[in-house]
């Protein structure tokens, strides 16, 4: 899965497309990996964009735990953003909105990063 | 065939608070102001149709107990019970009521497992204590006997189990391989809950329905959401552990040997089951929490853009026809 990264001042935005579901989980995750490893108190900070994601089930949203499950003890910061009325609704049917932190926007991700650790 | 829930809660019995009672009437009233509610069928019908069932009613209270009807209970003497938690006193109840003491009765009850909550009922089941009663206790753990009768050692219990007067038999049964009573096939499997635990799928007249409680699912495990797909595949009925959300399965109750809604949506809808019911409630969950789980469950069904999929929460006394 092509995550188009974007450098934004201190962050990563990375942007996945499409359904992570079943068949499209393990190629996320797999896409994701290489920039878990640099989420750290003295890396960048991701931004997931979510805007072109139209879909995510349960196997979707383990990777995305396992992802957080890395980079916190490592200092590092994971944040979501844009996320599709349909894809935030799923988020908080299986509660995973309390698991994570969610901007309606990149940019208020990137100024709430920004402002708690250094320029965007 | 039909299913009837006698205990739809997980892990221990729960009732009603006077303060839930009193919170449910004060709702029940607020709503019916400006009603008109002048005489006793629209009342009823206010209550049936207008108020939502976390208010009118409630999902209850007794631990792990499902009744299978799957013959005329007008002329068999045979029924078939899944697992024996707190609901089996009531079951046994209701069958003395219908059939009395003097004609024996024959009972085939499939063990998902012997956890407490899920055994717990047996000692007040009243059909036990009567002779000419027969009760076939059917599982695949080697303990099943030593479970049942350790919980009436003195200890645990007054009456031991050597004094119950009906005929009780154990008989072990081997996932995968299915066994036949009076045309009713029922088959195990093998699920993921401490000390394991199974699943059982049982299937007469063209009509079939499976029972998955206290199971949990690895999401990362694609071979085993395979073989629970074929298990539950076409079910006219699933009954599935929902005891958490799907964040804490996964999460800070991961191996507590439980799962969720999200993947019972998924599992049934791959499957192409017809009806999920949500069953093994979370003991901390009031009724407004069930209602919300319910409703939420049906919204991700649509979401996910799969086969449709009817969506029930188990409560005691539901009885949904196959």
């Amino acid at each position: 899965m092509e995550l188009t990264p974007q450098t934004a001042g201190n962050s990563i935005v990375l942007s996945p497309t499409g359904r992570i579901d079943h068949s499209h989980a393990d190629a996320f995750k797999r896409a994701l990996d290489p920039y878990l490893r640099d989420c750290s108190a003295d890396g960048a900070r991701l931004v997931l964009d979510f805007s072109g994601v139209g879909y995510i089930s349960s196997i979707g949203l383990r990777a995305l735990m396992i992802a957080l499950k890395q980079v916190k003890p490592q200092g590092g910061r994971m944040v979501l953003a844009a996320l599709t009325p349909m894809v935030l609704e799923v988020f908080k049917i299986s509660r995973f909105d309390m698991l994570f932190e969610i901007f309606a926007t990149r940019e208020e991700a990137l100024a709430a990063l920004g402002a708690q650790g250094g320029p965007a | 065939m039909k299913a009837r829930i006698w205990g739809a809660r997980g892990s221990l019995p729960v009732s009603l608070t006077h303060r839930q009672i009193r919170a449910k009437i004060i709702a029940a009233l607020e709503g019916a102001r400006g009603r008109a509610l002048d005489d006793s069928d629209r009342i009823a019908h206010y209550v049936d149709h207008e108020l939502g069932f976390e208010i009118s009613g409630t999902f209850g209270g007794h631990s792990s107990c499902v009744e299978v009807e799957v013959w005329d209970p007008a002329t068999t003497s045979e029924h078939v019970i899944l697992d024996m938690g707190s609901g089996v006193r009531p079951l046994g109840g209701a069958k003395l009521a219908r059939y009395g003491a003097g004609k024996p009765q024959t009972y085939h009850v499939f063990m998902s497992h012997l956890h407490w909550d899920h055994i717990m009922g047996f000692p007040f089941f009243t059909p036990a204590y009567i002779p000419g009663n027969r009760i076939v206790i059917h599982g695949c753990h080697e303990q099943l006997e030593t479970a049942f009768r350790r919980q009436q050692e003195p200890i645990s219990f007054p009456v031991s189990f050597d004094q119950l007067g009906a005929t009780i038999e154990f008989r072990h049964m081997t996932p995968g391989q299915p066994i036949e009573i009076n045309g009713l096939t029922v088959t195990a499997k093998l699920q993921l809950h401490a000390g394991d635990s199974y699943g059982y799928r049982l299937e007469h007249g063209g009509k079939s329905m499976v029972y998955s409680t206290d199971s949990e699912h690895k999401l990362d495990n694609a071979a085993e959401r395979a073989a629970f797909v074929e298990f539950f595949r076409a079910a006219d009925l699933v009954i599935f552990d929902a005891m958490y959300s799907l964040a804490d399965s996964i999460s800070v109750k991961a191996d507590w040997g439980h799962s969720s809604n999200v993947v019972g949506v998924e599992l049934c809808q791959l499957a192409k089951a017809r009806r999920l019911c949500l069953f093994h409630h979370e003991p901390i969950y009031d009724d407004a929490q069930i209602a919300r789980v319910l409703a939420e469950s049906r919204r991700y069904a649509e979401i996910t853009g799969e086969a449709p999929l009817e969506i029930v929460s188990a409560y005691d006394g539901m009885e949904i026809a196959l």
